[in-house]
């Protein structure tokens, strides 16, 4: 059982949940929750969102895009305010995970909203004070579409590329493209690092970027991923 | 009771009764895997039965092609939530490349290229309940939805249907694979709702 605590404006579309949630177990950053709404007749119906916030306490954060014509997230997005309540299971999910006392370099790659995941390892490391070497690469349509970056950029601890695929901000050096091999030489870290990385964004994304890393000779054991798309509402 | 939330009304549908307790239907055919999409030429491509006591039956790709096949048209229930009706396959009968299988075992451990792997009872693979496909809706199967070949068990959610399958050990043991080590549950049942590990 959770009740909505808050809600933060992250894009136009985008807005994290902070929800009290009495008995939270805690978490591992990159595990997700199923979130489940019931009609007044009974009618249920359930999806899932990675947890945003690091662990520690009973409040936890989702970063919830809307869905256009989606069944739950506009629910979650719009209509829902704070008080209201609704049934949260997890953590689950026990791969796409990062533990703090790991301390072999990372690769975070975000596409999108793919990013919320990834923004809770950063945050866990943050808080944890792990001197793990992080670097985010974080591919974005717009700059309106980004998340969290000013976070990001002021001192997260984990060195941050943002990168356009649309529109990049005036006077930015890289035209828009999609992500590019040279885009993961230049802000991720050698293979000979052997560095752990994460993907997380739409199928397309997490497709291409997982084989250009395998393509510049990452180990694919170490190369995990999870994929967002408009399904899942 | 169910904590009502106030102000949704959300969407049923006519196919209702066709949908386990949580899941919603979609209409598109979402990709979920691990880890990167591993490619395996057919060249290469082998699919192993090892029998509890070691004996070892190989088929080559021509091998797999030279079985009869069949076409099962099966509703798919991934974990994730997504259900998916009348998808249209083509593979063998694991009833078929189970036929000379001598063996004891009450369960089977189904090995994937890039590592992935999934366990569930012997039992669970015959009776005209699971195939190894290697065409889905008319064309071949692509590598992202498990291709050249993929295991298809559709009584079970959507993680036991391993993609890339190249073998199946057979054990006298249960011992879990990679989601069924990671919280997920050991059988999967969607009418049952069996998720996760407890439920």
């Amino acid at each position: 059982m959770a009740t909505l605590a808050g809600r933060r404006d992250e894009t136009a579309g985008a807005r994290t949940l902070v929800l009290d949630v009495p008995g939270w177990p805690g978490h591992l950053p990159g595990q997700h929750v199923d979130v489940r709404l019931t009609a007044e007749d009974g009618y249920s119906t359930q999806r899932g969102y990675s947890l945003a916030s690091a662990p520690g306490t009973e409040r936890i954060e989702l970063t919830v895009q809307q869905v256009e014509d989606g069944e739950v997230s506009p629910y979650l997005v719009t209509d829902m305010a704070v008080g209201d309540q609704v049934e949260v299971r997890g953590p689950v999910g026990g791969w796409f995970v990062w533990t703090p006392d790991a301390t072999e370099p990372v690769l975070l790659v975000g596409g999108g909203v793919g990013l919320v995941p990834l923004m809770s390892m950063v945050r866990t490391r943050r808080a944890e004070n792990s001197q793990a070497p992080f670097r985010l690469i974080y591919s974005v349509r717009t700059p309106a579409d980004r998340l969290f970056v000013p976070e990001l950029l002021d001192g997260a601890g984990t060195e941050t590329a943002v990168l356009y695929t649309r529109s990049a901000p005036e006077g930015a050096e890289r035209a828009p493209s999609r992500l590019r091999a040279e885009d993961l030489v230049a802000h991720g870290w050698p293979a000979d690092r052997a560095p752990t990385c994460y993907v997380c964004g739409p199928t397309g994304f997490v497709e291409h970027a997982a084989g250009l890393l395998v393509g510049l000779g990452h180990a694919p054991e170490r190369i995990r991923t999870e994929r967002f798309g408009p399904t899942g509402g | 009771m169910p904590v009502i939330s106030r102000g949704f009304h959300g969407r049923r549908r006519p196919d209702q009764d066709r949908l386990p307790p949580g899941q919603y239907e979609v209409r598109d055919f979402p990709v979920l895997s691990a880890g990167p999409t591993p490619m395996v030429r057919t060249d290469d491509w082998e699919f192993t039965v090892v029998s509890e006591s070691g004996a070892r039956h190989r088929w080559s790709w021509a091998d797999l092609m030279a079985l009869p096949s069949e076409q099962p048209t099966v509703d798919l229930h991934c974990v994730t939530k997504w259900s998916k009706f009348d998808t249209h396959w083509e593979g063998v009968s694991l009833d078929r490349l189970l036929e000379d299988v001598d063996t004891q075992a009450s369960y089977a451990l189904v090995h994937s290229y890039g590592g992935y792997t999934t366990n569930l009872p012997l039992e669970d693979l015959r009776h005209g309940r699971a195939w190894v496909v290697h065409r889905y809706d008319g064309s071949d199967l692509s590598p992202e939805h498990g291709g050249p070949a993929r295991l298809l068990v559709p009584h079970l959610y959507l993680w036991k249907s391993a993609k890339w399958v190249r073998g199946i050990e057979l054990l006298t043991e249960d011992r879990p694979g990679f989601w069924e080590g990671a919280g997920y549950h050991s059988y999967g049942d969607p009418w049952r709702e069996q998720r996760y590990r407890g439920d």
